[in-house]
């Protein structure tokens, strides 16, 4: 008898075992089951369709698009090239200095942004008359949106109208058209525009540690510094790590400020990825390389998000 | 040493009085415990001592120097707190290290010093968990051993058992009798458990409202309440007041109340009389109340509660008013809704004054 035989004769068995005992009045486990999961389906099947159409369709097509070269001028039929363009954009000094820009553009961007988010938060978490103004204040930026925060360090920066120069400082060439200052310069609009976000993020996190923790420190011999290094920093390791997350994937994801500010210059020191697949498709007209740069941006931030978490979340400490 | 003394301490925030011009005196190695119904001010008075609070006026001096601008962690104190307040990212070992570790105690010290309080505690198989690994009664352990590691002048403990439940509880209170005695360490203990209080304190410095009721030995605290307050706050069942007037009955002084009448000691008549109190309230016990043909007392048994190794009877008298008795559950269990007649031993009649509510005492 082989093993399929086998398997089916002891189903049998078991199916008329039951019925042989009562008359069953409910269908058996596994239809049951099954039934269950095609109501799953079901359920999902709306947001599946959604997805699929706004999301899978678009990312598997703008995939299949990175195996076609864009003819030279419009009007040609597009060319099959398998990898070979993958290979070529990837490959290119283009891109490898566009990542290099948005590493860097990371790095100036989120410790800053979290040391100083976390510095407004600790000074706000003070109990103090009044403080309700300042912690206003701290999270101000939140409604700001990127347009308006460009706008108005476009201004500061301006060489004629700007702070700078009513200031007397007055570099040559000014700061957004200097290759060595620019990047810094858009940096520090970013830290500006999202230390609102960091700022509630820190508060909220400071404010989920007890007050006895601190106070059992205090009567421990912790002094402020130690409080802080061995107390406040290791609890608020969670709100920390979530803001790293979300700070490095906002910074793969700069456009709006470098396209109000810099347009990717001086001498693309500011052409960071996101804005390299905006100019490689709107300026180039070149949609077969942008979409294998969309393909690498995508690469690169889901790695950058399952690297953190994966070496991050031993470090973090949840809860109690 | 350990001797703590607050002098004219007040603590207000904002417009509330929390603490209100306390002075007590807690010698060294004393067990002292702080009670009082929550809001009492004990709380606060507790974190004075430690210096997580400033007083507003007065004066805290531990040991013989005054420490109001000293730093809790220069104060020579630990305090075990109700949650407990263990540090959650670290092991129980790094816990009970942490006091020694800010205090740049040598690495092989501090070794010996937390492994005598993991022993000490119960806790050397617990010391590389984390808090979130242990149980309730682990935890308040952790606490416990954070706060002797150091061998303090003086321990605060703020409701310490109030997380345990009713089993531990018992256990745990035992246990910290038994460390009090072998550290030979000045306590303060905030709770607003009268067995607590009653069990674990050689004295105990009851608080209402921010001010200080009384301070005494259990027993005596017990015995001779100081005022209304007391005399209702200790004692479980609470102790039976009646507001009235002190009458003649036929030749003898007594009491009389909207319910009865209950004859006094010709002493403590005297003493009411002299007090020139215009009304008085009298207390009794429920253990001093009995059962008598000729008791003063009429009134009928409402409800029986049985505990098992005793009974409280609560009885109604005539105009209404509740008044419960304690019997042991040696004798017969009367019947609900019986009529009974009781009467109270003068001697151990309690006399307040109805106005100022304080105690009136025998001459």
């Amino acid at each position: 008898m082989s093993t399929i035989d086998g398997g089916a004769t002891l189903g049998e068995t078991r199916s008329s075992a039951v019925v042989g005992v009562e008359e069953p009045k409910r269908p058996p486990r596994s239809r049951r089951r099954m039934r269950e999961i095609g109501l799953a389906y079901l359920l999902l099947l709306p947001s599946l369709v959604i997805f699929g159409v706004f999301i899978f369709y678009p990312f598997l097509r703008n995939f299949y698009l990175g195996f076609y070269r864009t003819p030279p001028f419009p009007g040609l039929p597009m060319r099959y090239v398998g990898f070979d363009q993958y290979r070529d954009v990837l490959t290119s000094t283009d891109f490898l200095d566009s990542v290099k820009t948005t590493v860097l553009f990371m790095i100036m961007t989120v410790p800053a942004g979290i040391a100083l988010g976390l510095g407004l938060a600790v000074l706000a978490h003070q109990r103090l008359k009044g403080i309700g103004v300042y912690r206003t204040i701290f999270s101000s930026t939140v409604a700001t949106s990127v347009a308006v925060a460009s706008v108005i360090f476009g201004t500061l920066f301006n060489p004629v109208v700007g702070l700078l120069p009513w200031l007397g400082v007055n570099p040559r060439p000014p700061i957004l058209d200097n290759p060595q200052w620019a990047l810094p310069a858009v940096a520090l609009v970013t830290i500006w525009q999202t230390l609102g976000l960091t700022f509630i993020l820190m508060s909220s996190g400071l404010q989920a540690i007890p007050d006895e923790i601190h106070e059992a420190a205090r009567v421990d011999g912790a002094g402020a510094g130690t409080r802080f290094w061995k107390i406040t920093i290791p609890l608020l390791s969670p709100t920390i790590f979530f803001a790293v997350v979300i700070g490095g994937i906002f910074a793969f994801q700069t456009f709006g400020q470098i396209d109000l500010l810099t347009q990717g210059g001086p001498l693309k020191k500011t052409n960071v990825l996101t804005y390299f697949v905006y100019r490689t498709l709107r300026t180039e007209n070149n949609d077969g390389k942008a979409a294998v740069l969309a393909v690498a941006l995508f690469t690169i931030t889901m790695t950058l998000t399952l690297v953190q978490m994966r070496f991050l979340e031993r470090r973090v400490h949840y809860g109690r | 040493m350990g001797r703590v003394v607050l002098d004219h301490v007040t603590k207000k925030f904002d417009e509330v009085v929390a603490v209100d011009d306390l002075s007590l005196e807690i010698e060294d190695r004393e067990f002292l415990v702080l009670l009082g119904p929550s809001g009492c001010g004990k709380s606060t008075a507790l974190r004075v001592i430690a210096g997580l609070e400033d007083p507003t006026s007065g004066t805290v001096t531990i040991g013989d120097r005054v420490v109001n601008d000293v730093e809790p962690k220069d104060r020579d104190i630990a305090m075990v707190f109700q949650s407990y307040a263990l540090y959650p990212h670290m092991s129980v070992r790094k816990n009970i290290e942490f006091p020694l570790r800010t205090r740049h105690v040598e690495p092989a010290d501090r070794q010996i010093a937390v492994n005598e309080a993991a022993v000490a505690l119960g806790l050397v198989g617990l010391l590389n968990r984390k808090p979130a690994q242990l149980s309730g009664g682990q935890r308040q352990r952790v606490a416990l051993a954070r706060a002797i590691v150091r061998r303090p002048a003086v321990f605060l403990m703020d409701e310490p058992l109030s997380n345990l439940d009713a089993q531990l509880r018992i256990q745990t209170r035992a246990e910290l009798i038994e460390l009090q005695r072998n550290l030979q360490t000045t306590v303060v203990y905030v709770t607003h458990d009268q067995v607590e209080a009653m069990t674990m304190g050689h004295r105990i410095a009851i608080m209402n409202d921010g001010v200080l009721q009384q301070v005494g030995p259990p027993q005596s605290v017990y015995e001779r309440p100081a005022n209304l307050f007391v005399a209702r706050f200790i004692g479980n069942p609470p102790m039976n007041t009646m507001e009235g007037r002190v009458v003649d009955r036929e030749g003898v002084r007594a009491v009389e109340f909207e319910g009865g009448c209950l004859p006094l000691d010709p002493a403590h008549a005297a003493a009411a009389e002299a007090s020139g109190a215009k009304s008085l309230v009298v207390g009794v016990r429920p253990e001093h109340l009995a059962f008598s043909d000729d008791g003063a007392l009429h009134a009928v048994i409402t409800v029986v509660e049985s505990l098992g190794h005793e009974r409280h009877l609560i009885c109604r008298l005539t105009d209404g008013q509740m008044i419960i008795v304690r019997q042991g559950s040696d004798v017969p269990r009367p019947a609900e809704g019986t009529a009974v007649r009781l009467a109270a031993d003068p001697m151990h009649l309690h006399v307040f004054d109805a106005v100022t509510e304080r105690r009136i005492d025998p001459r």
